[in-house]
């Protein structure tokens, strides 16, 4: 993704605390949803179907590597 | 297989309803007969007499067992029979199934499925219904329609400019986007719509005296398949929370429905708000009591007309989802990983 999202306004931060949240911000003024794994990877789509497939696939793709999802800051 | 999740917790009445005499629920399917021993406990058993099926809520309640009224049989609370007419000796299988009852938040919470997975643990809360530090009001209206339509309608609240507009709809509420959270480990779904600068729609500003335009944040919490909290801020504009302490500017109202499957087809509707503010206002209560009444049975013609086109619709309709329906589809998908989940256990 390439540019910030700017998407809650006011600020909703992190509303549940749980290590495996996933979460959808319409980006304001557009059609656009950027999704966020809980890993911290963002994805936009206009659909929110799409959305959703690609988020629930994406920690089929993590690495037993990375940081703790705690960790990670995705807020724009 | 039923469309419901079957080990979970669901609402089968207010505490207040199990109180004098026999009270009956169909519950995910199952009919149930309720009632409140002496002791003040509450217990749930099948409805059906085990000799000729008589319905057990349809029977007599004497010092705290069921005597069936077609020809006697007597239950007690653990739903063993305990007398026969014209026997000395009980058939060993005169027992009618026990369901497990857990009160908590002004509710009768209900465990359907295998008796043994019950944990009261696992219910959600709802503080506010008995708080002293609100007012309650609530209802219960019966659906004929299936629970999966109310989830949606609850989870979509963009509905409210159209289904309800000159009561809790603006058109503020229809165009602000909104976010979207899910817990999948804990199976909750957060929805947020944050309004900065709203029209005040008549349900608040009779409630609160709130002249003008308002802060309006509405943050619902989706606890499938039962539990739905909307938290409702009200606040004029430009208020926002304090980081600590109490939040003094904003009125704050607590929407609580639980969305209870009977049948494939019918649902109970239980819908509560509490307040907290005006307290002990009987014009208050009164207005808020017969305007979410209203609100309510808006949603119950739309969603009983809505079921009668589903049910008669072909195989494989196509909807069409776009992005105020976020936090639907996520609802819908925990609900069928629940619902899946359970099947496997019975199974």
């Amino acid at each position: 993704m390439s540019t910030p999202v700017r998407a809650d306004l006011p600020p909703p931060n992190r509303m549940l605390g749980g290590r495996s949240v996933y979460r959808v911000v319409w980006q304001l003024h557009t059609d656009v949803l950027v999704g966020y794994c809980w890993c911290g990877t963002p994805h936009e789509s206009v659909d929110p179907i799409e959305l959703w497939d690609w988020l629930l696939a994406h920690p089929d793709t993590h690495s037993g590597t990375e940081t703790d999802p705690a960790e990670t800051t995705e807020e724009p | 297989m039923p469309s419901w999740p079957r080990n979970q917790w669901y609402v089968a009445a207010y505490s207040s309803e199990v109180s004098e005499g026999l009270l009956a629920r169909t519950i995910c399917g199952e009919p149930l007969v309720l009632y409140r021993t002496q002791d003040g406990e509450a217990v749930a058993l099948a409805d059906r007499c085990v000799h000729r099926r008589y319905p057990l809520s349809e029977s007599h309640l004497k010092d705290d067992q069921i005597i069936c009224g077609y020809h006697g049989f007597t239950y007690d609370r653990t739903g063993a029979c305990v007398a026969a007419p014209g026997q000395k000796r009980i058939p060993r299988a005169a027992r009618v199934p026990s369901f497990t009852v857990h009160e908590q938040d002004s509710f009768v919470w209900v465990w359907i499925g295998d008796q043994d997975r019950a944990d009261t643990t696992q219910i959600p809360r709802a503080p506010w219904l008995a708080s002293p530090d609100y007012t309650v009001v609530r209802g219960m209206e019966p659906l004929k329609a299936r629970y999966s339509l109310l989830v949606d309608n609850l989870m979509d609240l963009s509905h409210e400019t159209y289904l309800h507009g000159g009561y809790i709809g603006t058109p503020e509420v229809a165009e602000t986007p909104i976010t979207t959270e899910v817990d999948e480990e804990a199976n909750v779904v957060y929805v947020s719509r944050h309004m900065d600068d709203a029209e005040c729609p008549p349900f608040y500003a009779k409630s609160t005296g709130i002249e003008g335009r308002i802060s309006r944040w509405q943050d619902v919490e989706y606890h499938p398949p039962c539990l739905y909290l909307l938290h409702s801020r009200i606040a004029p504009v430009g208020s926002v929370p304090p980081d600590e302490g109490p939040d003094k500017d904003a009125f704050h109202v607590e929407v609580v429905y639980a969305i209870t499957p009977s049948t494939e087809h019918e649902t109970y509707d239980f819908w509560m708000v509490a307040r907290d503010f005006a307290l002990d206002d009987a014009d208050v209560t009164e207005f808020l009591a017969t305007n979410n009444h209203t609100v309510v049975m808006q949603d119950v013609v739309a969603l009983d007309l809505l079921e009668t086109v589903v049910e008669g619709e072909k195989d494989n309709y196509q909807e069409l989802s776009i992005n105020i329906d976020t936090g639907g589809l996520a609802a819908r998908r925990i609900l069928k990983k629940l619902t899946d989940a359970s099947e496997e256990v019975t199974a």
